[in-house]
């Protein structure tokens, strides 16, 4: 196999390294939350409440005395889960318009670049906010209305891809020998977009945790006692001056893990596409 | 006008791909580009015809308009007596199998994504043919390119140039079409390798007895390959006929020109007559008016900037637009 070869390049981009070591922390926590946690992320200690780090809680506990570092393991689980359904069906939503826009033009293409430049032109937290009060508090409505909003960009950098690559010669050859519409945008359109696809859907994920923890500490999403980071900050800020911790950690993880999938979205663009470098 | 039988493979009858241009959001304008501009010309089954001219000439318009890759604006075009400009979707799609196209670039000729064996099968793949049947004929075409069954797995990318181009061949013939088109399927090349495809593509017009449509900027190459060669100068078709005798004894100053500004194939013929047009092709938007070669030819009389000559018989088989090919005496010397 020629693997290391291939491997070199990505060892030595520090950017993406440190990216990806990021993330397999947040994952490990993930998948082995029930090993790394001491505690349920519900179960109270009265007595002990709002205890600052300690041997028993690393992380200090809360009002009502529960385990702030299981809390903030568990909620990773809630993040990764978030961030990994708003960006697939964003992407789902966002490569499918801009696929039709740039391949067929014309009117379609007004259309649905109107409809996209709408959703660009409004917030997308306060678009977000109104489909949530609509529907009703809960984290699945959450994800619903991120996702909704926020498939813009794909639309767009797919449709100019797509203009671009119809006037290929090999897309043309394909018309020539009679390839359907539809087998030309999936067979040969989509595949050249992959790089692009994989890059902006990491670069989305950030975006979309961070937008769904913000709609849970405003008290949209996730409900307590879920382990939402947005949850935590929120039951945080009343003790912002007595027990900073409460508040400080689900931040830091929130911190980590945008911080994790953008250098490893910076990192990946810079490894599939060298020229894309500045 | 040119005769018209049942030797003709292809037709083209005043055939025009006028591009409009709008501008200005108030008082909108409406230009046209006119790529292709009233061109007549038919290409017998069996011959090579070669259609040289300059960038922007409208030459690679002219082939896209054959297989329906961009609608005609006027005139009409068509393949073994049917009208390609109204066939219905799926007699136009048994008209294009007839029909294969090789492209300038070989790199982005085939799709990034696909294997060779993935690119040159699918035509066969589209045409329903079955599993064994297409993997026989690929196995056969493959070789009749000259392309390592070795290659069959690789990707684009990972082909040299030549290769690449005796994949799209493959492509393109793996059907068994009975038009080629070649939209200058060498000048990507390097002088070895344009050598080989030509080569290559010779013996498969005698194999097959395959009718090509042979694009090319380049006259000594067009001049080894073709049987009639048309020349083209902004959107129009200004001289056709017999290659040898075009090349002796060009009717048009614009070919003329061309061919004396191709670098010689002796020493000898350094001290030939050399043709040079004044200044640089105007814009196909705005052409002069008469004859579009005008405001270059040294020829130049008052009836040329008023009048367009139209493309007119001179002898049994060579065709010119200009009102003084008859005195021109314009030979270059070969």
């Amino acid at each position: 196999m020629k693997l290391p070869a291939q491997l070199r390049p990505v060892l030595r981009n520090p950017q993406f390294v440190a990216g990806v070591i990021l993330l397999l922390v947040v994952l490990f926590s993930a998948l082995g939350a029930d090993m790394i946690a001491p505690k349920s992320f519900e179960e109270m200690d009265i007595p002990s409440s709002l205890a600052p780090p300690s041997r028993q809680y690393p992380l200090g506990t809360d009002h009502y005395g529960r385990c702030i570092f299981s809390r903030v393991v568990y909620g990773s689980r809630i993040a990764l889960r978030v961030g990994l359904i708003v960006v697939t069906i964003e992407t789902v939503i966002g490569v499918s318009l801009g696929l039709l826009a740039g391949y067929y033009g014309g009117r379609v293409d007004r259309v649905i670049s109107f409809v996209t430049d709408l959703t660009w032109a409004l917030p997308p937290i306060v678009l977000a906010l109104a489909i949530v009060t609509a529907l009703g508090p809960s984290l699945n409505n959450v994800v619903i209305a991120i996702a909704l909003v926020s498939w813009a960009g794909y639309s767009r950098l797919i449709r100019s891809k797509a203009q671009s690559l119809k006037n290929m010669p090999y897309v043309e050859a394909a018309r020539a020998l009679g390839e359907s519409d539809f087998s030309i945008m999936f067979r040969y359109i989509l595949p050249n977009t992959y790089g692009l696809i994989i890059v902006l859907a990491t670069l989305s994920v950030p975006a979309a945790i961070l937008s769904t923890t913000a709609l849970s500490f405003l008290g949209l999403g996730s409900q307590p006692p879920a382990p939402d980071w947005g949850v935590i900050l929120n039951e945080g800020i009343a003790y912002m001056h007595s027990a900073p911790w409460i508040s400080i950690f689900p931040g830091l993880a929130l911190v980590c893990t945008a911080l994790g999938f953008n250098l490893l979205g910076e990192g990946l663009r810079d490894l599939l596409d060298p020229r894309m470098k500045v | 006008m040119q005769s018209r039988d049942a030797s003709d493979l292809v037709v083209l009858d005043r055939a025009q791909k006028h591009f409009v241009i709008t501008k200005g959001l108030i008082r909108r304008s409406h230009r046209a580009i006119r790529a292709v501009d009233d061109v007549s010309l038919s290409i017998h089954r069996g011959e090579t015809f070669g259609l040289v001219g300059e960038s922007g000439s409208g030459k690679t318009t002219l082939a896209r308009l054959i297989p329906r890759l961009t609608r005609l604006t006027g005139g009409r075009v068509s393949f073994d007596g049917r009208d390609i400009d109204t066939v219905g979707g799926s007699e136009l799609t048994r008209i294009r199998r007839r029909m294969g196209i090789v492209f300038q670039d070989p790199a982005s000729s085939l799709s990034p994504r696909a294997t060779v064996r993935g690119s040159v099968i699918r035509p066969l793949q589209l045409q329903g043919a079955g599993a064994r049947e297409a993997a026989g004929r690929l196995l056969e075409t493959v070789e009749l390119v000259n392309l390592g069954p070795e290659l069959l797995e690789r990707y684009p990318h990972q082909l040299s140039g030549g290769q690449q181009q005796r994949a799209s061949i493959a492509r393109a013939i793996i059907l068994r079409p009975e038009l080629l088109i070649l939209d200058e399927p060498t000048s990507a090349l390097d002088v070895s390798v344009q050598a080989q495809i030509l080569n290559l593509l010779l013996e498969l017009q005698r194999e097959f007895g395959l009718t090509y449509l042979f694009i090319t900027h380049n006259l000594s190459v067009v001049r080894y390959m073709s049987d009639r060669i048309g020349v083209m100068y902004l959107g129009k078709l200004v001289e056709v006929g017999p290659a040898a005798e075009l090349y002796a004894r060009p009717l048009h100053p614009y070919t003329a020109a061309l061919l004396s500004a191709s670098p010689p194939q002796t020493p000898r013929l350094r001290q030939r007559r050399k043709f040079a047009l004044a200044g640089d092709p105007p814009s196909l938007i705005d052409p002069p008016a008469g004859c579009h070669l005008h405001p270059r030819c040294a020829f130049t009389r008052d009836i040329c900037r008023q009048e367009r000559p139209a493309l007119r018989a001179i002898g049994l088989a060579r065709f010119v637009a200009c009102h003084f090919a008859e005195q021109l005496a314009l030979q270059v010397g070969d």
